[in-house]
């Protein structure tokens, strides 16, 4: 090994990192949606006035893939309606008013797990999902087909977009919980190596969690491995890549490799889930960016509403231009603060008009800095080129399809033009181009 | 304020750009011509400094008017209109009627750049094919070298000259034993030529500035430099080697000229065929064609070849990056 793939330096931006984790007020109400992860949306559970308790399932689906959904407030259902989705479409969702006391689900206590079956049948229960971002149901994640191939754990602790901070807040404050929920997979699933992957620049952190290992006597088979402070380091092919020097292609599994990964906080969700039985019902989440009065890290309930979270920071002090949710590098734009939180939110991000500029697009001088930039040497310049053409095989040739979409290229570029999004509607034309 | 925050921008990410735009990129190999042109004004006086400032102006005026008169969105603040003109100056001989000089800026920005489509689109360097057509159209004018400050031996010869050979003329006309200059001068500029391709060393700081900065890769430059080397060891020894590096145009050709993005390989391995023939057809002209000097021809040659080098070399280089980086296909 000893080689890097490449990766581009963003300014850091990581003004929360020592703003220790608050928690936000219940709000008035709470706006649930049952499309949390991938795969299936959950069915409602509960109807209009029903009266819920924190903690107490609302929705499920017997589809593969997917995971039940909890209440994170007390109160009654007051509607199950419909609100325009971000990805586009529309996502159902059950709008509860919270009566404020927090009234805990009595069913809750911690699992009992006697066996693999077990573990996996808990992880379901408790919702949890990729919340590294892709929000892919965990327990199908863990549960391989080819089990016996896997020996491998890999934590996710590399927070590269900038702003981010809630990922190093847990490393640093909830400790204990990553290494319990790691020997809890490394025990149920078998596996002999763990790797936990942090940048330099969360140096604390990372002596905080060797410090854990030590107190364990685990150094034999848990390993943090210190990484680049570059982007896109936290992306599940370059993470892999760092820690075992394995390439992985897009559309291969981790477990093809010997490697599960999962993010640093549903590995601590887990260590906490299998301690207290309590599902995944709060999130903790970066607030940060210029049209925030207070940027802070922040313990929300799923589904508070991204107005009322903006409000637990202390409300606007400039008109919001651009709200994201996640980073700004790959984070989404949204519409509108009515929207609510969902399971794999880690930041919200407000902008104010300077933050949000789009700088206007110029002619390629073809300098290349977009393929030094991508960690897989792809040439967005002739992807982008191949795709005005709408040339399939070029892209094909190409090797589109690698292109995991880091917005890596278009962050470099002189000339501002969008190749990641280039790429991305590229791909979408391959696909079709080939099924037909 | 309303409740809620309905009127946003909403665009696909990322949401964030580097500092480095084309301006800065421009900027950038502005700022590594200074000691190059620094050293021509040392060596040739305030004419240099009147000269480049004609061609910058004239280049920049060329393209405000074409974009002008074409109706195309003004391109003159992303400064590769004034790049042009000072890398155009910084190959003429100081002494160039200033006509001449907005001639020569007319052909590089309306003729090779902007009726190929502008910024971008023209296949090969503006400055370079403008010199060409300067060295033709005004054979006499472009070959009259004013005698260079430092050159203090030729002033000496002949204390009433005004002007002087360059290195490579006095090779081309009388051998090895015509050469005035040593190899040190020729290394620190004290030798006639065009304002900016006198002083190897200023070039190498300016070149050194933009590799560091990441502007430019070490490939070009490299091949080139390390092409004209090893054929002018073969030629005639060590000496002969460095003299060929450091006399005439090789080192501005290596890291200002070739090195423009548009008119070169974007792939490392076509950069490096693009520098080997840039050095190949520097030596073939210099040591078997009738003009003392190649580096200009040899640029152009290979600006046209690029589309070609690039066919070339995009399959190889997925295989040899993208596959391995990436995992097979």
């Amino acid at each position: 090994m000893g080689k890097h793939l490449n990766s581009v330096h963003v300014s850091h931006e990581k003004h929360t990192a020592e703003c220790a984790t608050e928690v936000m007020p219940v709000p008035e109400s709470v706006c649930i949606s049952m499309s949390q992860h991938i795969g299936a949306p959950c069915k409602p559970l509960v109807k209009k006035g029903d009266y819920v308790k924190v903690g107490q399932p609302i929705g499920d689906t017997d589809a593969f893939v997917s995971a039940p959904i909890h209440s994170s407030v007390s109160g009654t259902v007051k509607e199950i309606s419909a609100l325009p989705s971000v990805a586009g479409g529309e996502d159902q969702v059950i709008i509860i008013e919270a009566d404020g006391k927090q009234e805990v689900w009595e069913e809750i206590k911690p699992p009992v797990i006697n066996d693999m079956k077990d573990f996996i049948a808990a992880i379901r229960a408790s919702g949890i999902v990729g919340l590294g971002g892709a929000s892919f149901p965990t327990h199908i994640k863990l549960n391989p087909k080819n089990l016996d191939e896997v020996d491998t754990l890999i934590v996710n602790g590399a927070e590269c977009e900038p702003f981010i901070t809630s990922d190093h807040r847990l490393m640093l404050e909830n400790t204990p919980f990553i290494i319990d929920g790691a020997e809890a997979i490394m025990k149920y699933l078998d596996l002999k190596k763990c790797y936990i992957g942090v940048e330099n620049n969360k140096m604390n952190a990372i002596e905080k969690i060797r410090e854990e290992i030590r107190s364990r006597g685990r150094e034999g088979d848990m390993e943090v491995k210190v990484l680049r402070s570059s982007y896109p380091q936290g992306a599940e092919r370059v993470m892999i890549y760092e820690c075992t020097g394995k390439t992985m292609n897009a559309g291969v599994l981790p477990a093809e490799l010997g490697v599960v990964l999962s993010n640093v906080t549903t590995i601590a969700f887990i260590g906490q889930h299998l301690k207290t039985g309590r599902p995944l019902t709060t999130k903790r989440i970066t607030v940060d960016g210029n049209a925030i009065a207070q940027p802070k890290n922040i313990i929300v309930p799923i589904g508070a509403r991204i107005a009322d979270v903006a409000q637990a920071c202390g409300g606007y002090k400039a008109e919001p231009k651009k709200i994201l949710m996640g980073g700004p590098m790959m984070g989404r734009a949204i519409f509108s603060d009515k929207l609510p939180i969902v399971k794999n939110n880690n930041a919200i991000l407000f902008f104010d008009g300077k933050q949000a500029l789009i700088p206007e697009e110029t002619a390629c001088i073809k300098c290349g800095m977009c393929t030094r930039a991508c960690p897989f040497n792809l040439m967005p310049v002739l992807l982008s080129d191949a795709y005005e053409a709408r040339d399939a095989e070029r892209l094909s040739n190409l090797r589109v399809m690698q292109c995991m979409e880091c917005g890596s290229c278009s962050y470099v570029c002189p000339a501002r033009r969008p190749l990641g999004f280039t790429n991305k509607l590229a791909k979408g034309f391959l696909k079709e181009a080939q099924s037909k | 304020m309303e409740k809620y925050q309905e009127r946003l921008m909403v665009s696909a990410a990322p949401h964030a750009v580097s500092p480095m735009n084309t301006q800065k990129v421009m900027g950038t190999v502005l700022i590594a011509l200074i000691p190059a042109f620094a050293v021509g004004v040392y060596q040739f006086g305030v004419r240099a400094v009147v000269l480049t400032a004609v061609c910058i102006a004239s280049c920049v005026v060329f393209e405000y008017l074409y974009n002008m008169i074409a109706k195309k969105e003004q391109t003159v603040s992303d400064l590769s209109a004034v790049l042009t003109g000072a890398l155009l100056a910084m190959n003429l001989p100081a002494g160039l009627p200033f006509w001449m000089a907005v001639v020569g800026s007319f052909a590089a920005i309306v003729v090779v750049k902007q009726l190929f489509g502008g910024l971008g689109q023209n296949i090969v360097n503006p400055a370079v094919t403008a010199r060409i057509f300067m060295f033709i159209a005004f054979a006499s004018e472009m070959t009259t070298w004013p005698i260079a400050r430092g050159a203090q031996r030729a002033a000496d010869l002949a204390p009433d000259a005004v002007t002087a050979a360059t290195a490579l003329g006095e090779l081309s006309r009388g051998g090895v034993e015509a050469v005035t200059p040593s190899n040190l001068d020729l290394f620190l500029g004290n030798c006639g030529g065009c304002i900016g391709e006198v002083s190897a060393l200023a070039l190498l700081i300016g070149g050194a500035f933009l590799i560091w900065r990441k502007v430019i890769t070490w490939h070009i430059p490299v091949c080139f430099l390390g092409t004209v080397f090893i054929l002018g060891l073969i030629w005639g020894g060590f000496d002969g080697a460095i003299f060929h590096l450091c006399a005439g145009g090789v080192m501005l050709g290596a890291f200002f000229c070739a090195t423009d993005y548009v008119t070169s390989p974007t792939s490392p391995m076509g950069k490096v065929i693009f520098g080997i023939g840039c050095g190949l057809f520097t030596m073939l002209i210099r040591i078997f064609a009738s003009y003392p000097e190649g580096v200009s021809f040899a640029i152009l040659i290979m600006n046209i070849l690029v589309s070609r080098i690039d066919a070339f070399c995009e399959g190889r280089y997925v295989k040899k990056y993208a596959d391995e980086k990436g995992g097979k296909k």
